[in-house]
């Protein structure tokens, strides 16, 4: 979230989208209802199903599975051909004046420099039109067609609100509806927030999806102010915090690029992600990247990292392809892993194309499972009849079951969805031989630096050198290891301005990422988490909820990454003079020598406002970005079909095959012939989550099963009395990779729609059952979904699917 | 199950004087559909706090799970689909007992002390007391409680008697995490409910309004509805729910038996004997009577 859960109580406007917050999200949306009652505020749901979310919300729209981009891009359409923007804003706080090079273009739903047999973009022409100095050119009259505001309103003038209704299934009126109430929101005044989950990312446009949105927050002057924001409603308690301590093979902590094989050394890796300024006086806060990186080695390497080594940049893996989940699992569905360690994971229920996974995992040798619960891929050689058939005798894998504590028996910090890090204490011993994660891993890590140490091997440095200081090596507490995060002095840190003032001693905790260096004086495990255990103590473990501003801006509850502010993008929040476009929701202000309020200022404390600092300080040019060019499948989002979809063209691009879906989008080999055809498999298909279940945990708890015991698919009446099919009878639902089946729920509440002048029935899937647990055994959900990713991040595209069903 | 420092206003079959030196605030659950998401939190905590749980079922083709109250669930979500000209709403109403400020089971129970009035309002089946003649289930207007395979005796919601009596709220009103549910003074909930229905009225629903039906003399746990002027459209909450006139019946041909607390009992027992044969628990309650008279 850009903004955090208590915020959402000062929106006018609440729009549910791309995700359930009533559903998935029940306590974090007392504040959608809040905002209701506290401040009039309306919220809209626009789902392929009249949800939980949509039960109390002022206004729904149905729109179909996949066509996110047709609709937002129909809205940021309405807002410019309606003159519904925020002028100044969008004038000054984004790139709607920057010029782009003239030979961009975007043709029969190709952007300039389509590769069709890379399946990519070259981006020579997605860059702005650059000064003698390096800076990018602008147009503040707006006028030029090579700006970006003129050529985003080209892009979007295609998106009426005809052919959105044609391709979403969305009624015309509806839509424009829910147009106009976005468009009052342009007011400096109003607010209007998004509330989104997995429902936009999991689709093979993700990305681009959440993009639009962003987008038309950035149209209307929505980011940076009180209420207002991009809200990601993160899935799973601590999975904000797992994203930024590096889930994921690109990144190391803290979303610092991680090495590939194209850096050949150091001074590239350094340099690539160094960026320059695009436009004169900016902070281009990334330019800082030597500082967070070098300080991550040296709280990893401590004294063995040095300048001379390169702070042991070479003991790093530099990657040398894709190793997101899809890409794991089919490398090992082509037998070429040994082994795989699965901590706190579930993949045969939780990846796409239950049938690949279970192949896959039957080819490797070894798997070892750090869980505290028997899971499904725990016994994924068992056979449990129709859920899970399987022939022990066939499979080699030797799995190994290493249990785990759960959160409660464990001390340590969980960061939120607004980014707030908040510390918990254990509250019970875990059962019989459970241990703690860090200790399963730790004992690990230990045995193999002995190994390393006695037997030597291909490259032992990286392992033998990693600094251990921990009190109990096979147990490095909670509290050592967010105090290694957060970071600390190795020598002095003097002041930049004063070469001979100390402002940190040697061995004392930081106050901040403010005081790394890129000279190995600081060690910090995660850039943005630094200051979060200051010489102060552990600022996560503050329970004070004071709130003087009565924003719920309780500055001194837990601590918010990056540097305690709870709004991203603050400065947004002001006019250029620094004062606030909502004064009844002042979030900071410029206050004569420096900026402050009800936040930690995002801007340089002592940047006057006549110096035309930007807010958008992560940006080289400090400015939002219309156009981006970061991104792997265009600058503007699109729409593209889903991978499956009911429709044999894209109706906005009816002549060009090629752009049906995301042209950029990953497809491994085998997964492309698994496609279904609309043929063969007519219905499209969503999955979801349901309030009573948590993922494929709750199916081992006894209340929750009580609540929801049995798996069930739901369809709409229309469909039901087509296939024959009665509430509570079992049915069949099919993919082109397996079937499922489950009892039917018929309900008024998923609609058939017209799209293309074609009538598309959605099939609603549940996805928390399976064969282990106490609830009623169940099939894998993820039996039916296809392994194809989003084209910058590769979530699999659980979110629209083709599927037949028929009764069981 | 209640703890007795709650003053009790009446009791089942009895005619003894209740006491009167304290006055005792009138509480009441709000229970506002309008905010409700239907999550069945409040039946999680409900199943935790009295420590029931009922049978892992079945999907019967709807959400609602379990599908009806039984002993083991005092309190459940039923799901709506209402469909009007073209808009479609999903009413989701946390059912339970209503404790009836005039409670059709309390009148109706023939077992002394089974079924008890706090003067807070509050609705108790005390199930020790309990004979299992299912009478309670006849002088229910809502159809709440339920007679226990297990025991024979009846069970429904407490409002959690044991945390009012503390100064807690009812667990499902705790655990509700979007303020669907309110505890408190019978007249703040009111005065609460009211700027419910103001909010609703501004937001075109024009009927909005506050369920506390009379003909049981007002409800210790009240609705907020969108459309209080058709309750029936929230599966199937009575309109102008009152007491059975068979109850009523029932009274009139008791009361004059009902002076000596034993021919109640007495009276109960045979209608028990006569409904479900002799069995343990009319044996245990003729040995508990014993033992109440020995000293």
């Amino acid at each position: 979230m850009t903004n955090h859960w208590v915020d959402i109580k000062n929106a006018d406007l609440i729009i549910v989208m791309g995700g359930n917050a009533a559903e998935a999200h029940p306590c974090g949306f007392k504040w959608v209802i809040e905002a209701k009652k506290t401040r009039k505020a309306k919220l809209i749901v626009v789902d392929p199903r009249f949800t939980r979310s949509a039960s109390v919300a002022d206004f729904y729209a149905p729109l179909r599975p996949g066509t996110d981009i047709a609709f937002l891009g129909g809205v940021i359409n309405y807002l410019l051909s309606n003159d519904k923007i925020h002028h100044e804003y969008v004038k000054t706080y984004t790139n709607a004046a920057f010029l782009i090079d003239e030979g961009f273009s975007f043709d029969e739903g190709f952007f300039s420099g389509y590769s069709a047999e890379k399946r990519s973009y070259g981006k020579d022409t997605w860059k702005y039109q650059l000064d003698k100095d390096g800076y990018a050119k602008l147009d503040e009259t707006l006028q030029s067609p090579h700006c970006v505001f003129q050529l985003m309103k080209k892009h979007y003038s295609r998106y009426t609100p005809e052919l959105v209704s044609k391709v979403t299934g969305t009624p015309k009126d509806q839509f424009l509806t829910i147009c106009g109430m976005m468009a009052e929101t342009a007011l400096p005044t109003k607010t209007m927030t998004i509330c989104y989950a997995l429902g936009w990312t999991q689709h093979s446009v993700g990305t681009q999806n959440i993009r639009t949105m962003a987008m038309i927050q950035l149209l209307l002057g929505n980011m940076g102010m009180a209420g207002g924001g991009i809200n990601a409603l993160r899935g799973h308690s601590n999975v904000q915090g797992i994203t930024d301590m590096c889930l994921y093979s690109d990144n190391l902590p803290g979303y610092i690029a991680a090495p590939t094989d194209a850096d050949a050394d150091y001074k590239t890796y350094l340099e690539k992600r160094t960026p320059k300024a695009l436009r004169p006086g900016q902070m281009n806060f990334p330019q800082n990247f030597p500082k967070w990186h070098t300080s991550l080695m040296k709280a990893w390497y401590g004294a063995a990292a040095t300048e001379k080594n390169d702070y042991a940049y070479d003991w790093l893996p530099k990657k040398d392809g894709a190793y997101d989940v899809l890409a794991i699992f089919d490398r090992m569905h082509q037998g070429k892993m040994n082994g795989f360690i699965c901590q706190g994971f579930n993949p045969l229920a939780a990846v796409s194309n239950k049938k690949k996974v279970g192949d896959a995992l039957a080819k490797l040798k070894y798997l070892v499972i750090i869980d505290p619960l028997v899971t499904d891929t725990s016994e994924f050689w068992k056979d449990f009849g129709e859920f899970n058939q399987a022939d022990p005798a066939r499979i080699q894998t030797e799995v190994f079951r290493l249990p785990c504590n759960l959160f409660a028996e464990e001390t340590g910090s969980y960061t939120n969805s607004g980014r707030v890090v908040q510390w918990h204490w254990q509250a019970a011993e875990g059962p019989g031989e459970s241990k703690g994660d860090t200790e399963i891993v730790a004992t690990l890590f230990q045995k193999l630096k002995q190994m390393y140490a006695k037997e030597g091997g291909k490259l032992p440095e990286p392992i033998l050198n990693l600094t251990w200081p921990y009190r109990i090596p096979n147990k490095p507490s909670a509290e050592e290891l967010l105090m290694e995060i957060s970071g600390k002095a190795l020598a002095d840190v003097y002041d930049p301005k004063d070469k001979t003032k100390v402002i940190v001693k040697a061995g004392e905790q930081l106050a901040g990422f403010i005081q790394l260096r890129d000279d190995g004086s600081t060690a910090c495990g995660n850039w943005i988490y630094s200051g979060c255990w200051s010489q102060a103590g552990n600022l996560s473990a503050r329970r004070d909820n004071s709130d003087p501003s009565g924003l719920g801006q309780t500055l001194n509850w837990g601590y918010a990454w990056p540097a305690n502010r709870r709004i991203l993008y603050n400065r947004a929040s002001c006019d250029p003079a620094g004062k606030p476009w909502d004064p009844q929701r002042s979030v900071i202000k410029w206050l004569g020598d420096k900026w402050g309020g009800n936040d930690i200022p995002d801007m340089r404390p002592d940047a006057k406002p006549e110096e035309g600092v930007m807010p958008f300080i992560m940006t080289q040019e400090g400015v939002a970005r219309l156009f981006a060019p970061a991104l792997a499948d265009g600058p503007f989002p699109e729409h593209y079909e889903p991978f499956e979809t009911p429709l044999d063209k894209n109706p906005f691009h009816p002549n060009n095959a090629k752009a049906t879906s995301n042209p950029v989008a990953r497809v491994f080999k085998g997964d492309m012939e698994v496609f279904g055809k609309a043929k063969d498999f007519p219905y499209v298909a969503t999955t979801y989550r349901l309030t009573e279940h948590y993922h494929y945990w709750t199916k081992h708890v006894a209340i929750n099963s009580v609540l929801q015991p049995e798996q069930f698919i739901e369809i709409g009446e229309e469909l039901a009395k087509e296939k024959g099919i009665k509430a509570g009878e079992r049915v069949k639902v099919s993919s082109n990779r397996g079937h499922i089946k489950a009892v039917a729920v018929v309900t008024k509440r998923i609609k058939a729609l017209d799209v293309d002048g074609k009538k598309v029935h959605t099939v609603g899937i549940p996805l928390h059952w399976g064969f282990k647990g106490v609830a009623k055994p169940g099939y894998i959900t993820n039996t039916l979904t296809p392994s194809v990713g989003d084209a910058n991040v590769q979530t699999p595209e659980f979110k629209a699917f083709l599927v037949n069903i028929e009764k069981a | 199950m209640a703890l007795q420092s709650l003053d009790i206003k009446q009791r089942s079959a009895t005619t003894t004087a209740t006491p009167s030196v304290r006055q005792t605030v009138e509480v009441a659950k709000l229970i506002d559909v309008t905010t409700c998401i239907g999550c069945k939190a409040c039946q999680a905590a409900c199943m935790e706090w009295n420590d029931i749980r009922d049978e892992i079922g079945t999907c019967s083709g709807v959400y609602d799970n379990p599908t009806d109250l039984t002993e083991n669930s005092w309190t459940v979500m039923r799901f709506a689909e209402v469909e009007e000209a073209g808009k479609l709403e999903w009413l989701i109403r946390k059912d339970g007992c209503m404790h009836c400020a005039d409670p059709g089971c309390l009148k109706a129970c023939p077992s002394p002390g089974a079924i008890i009035q706090y003067s807070n309002g509050i609705v108790d089946f005390h199930e020790e007391n309990c004979i299992g003649c299912g009478y309670c289930i006849t002088g229910c207007p809502f159809n709440v409680p339920r007679i226990s395979k297990k025991d024979g005796k009846a069970y429904k919601c407490t409002l959690c008697s044991d945390r009012v009596a503390v100064g807690q709220a009812p667990a499902c009103v705790k655990a509700c995490p979007t303020g669907a549910l309110h505890f408190g003074a019978k007249e703040d909930m009111q005065d609460y409910a009211a700027s419910r229905i103001i909010d609703l009225k501004s937001r075109g629903y024009d009927q909005a309004g506050l369920y506390d039906p009379p003909g049981v003399g007002g409800t210790h746990v009240m609705y907020v509805l969108h459309h209080a002027d058709r309750p029936g459209l929230y599966s199937g909450l009575p309109k102008d729910p009152s007491i059975s006139p068979l109850v009523s019946l029932w009274k009139g041909f008791a009361k004059p038996l009902a002076t000596v607390a034993m021919a109640a009992v007495a009276l109960g027992s045979l209608f028990h004997y006569v409904t479900k044969g002799p069995n343990e628990v009319s044996k245990q309650l003729e040995d508990e009577l014993e033992k109440e008279d020995a000293p």
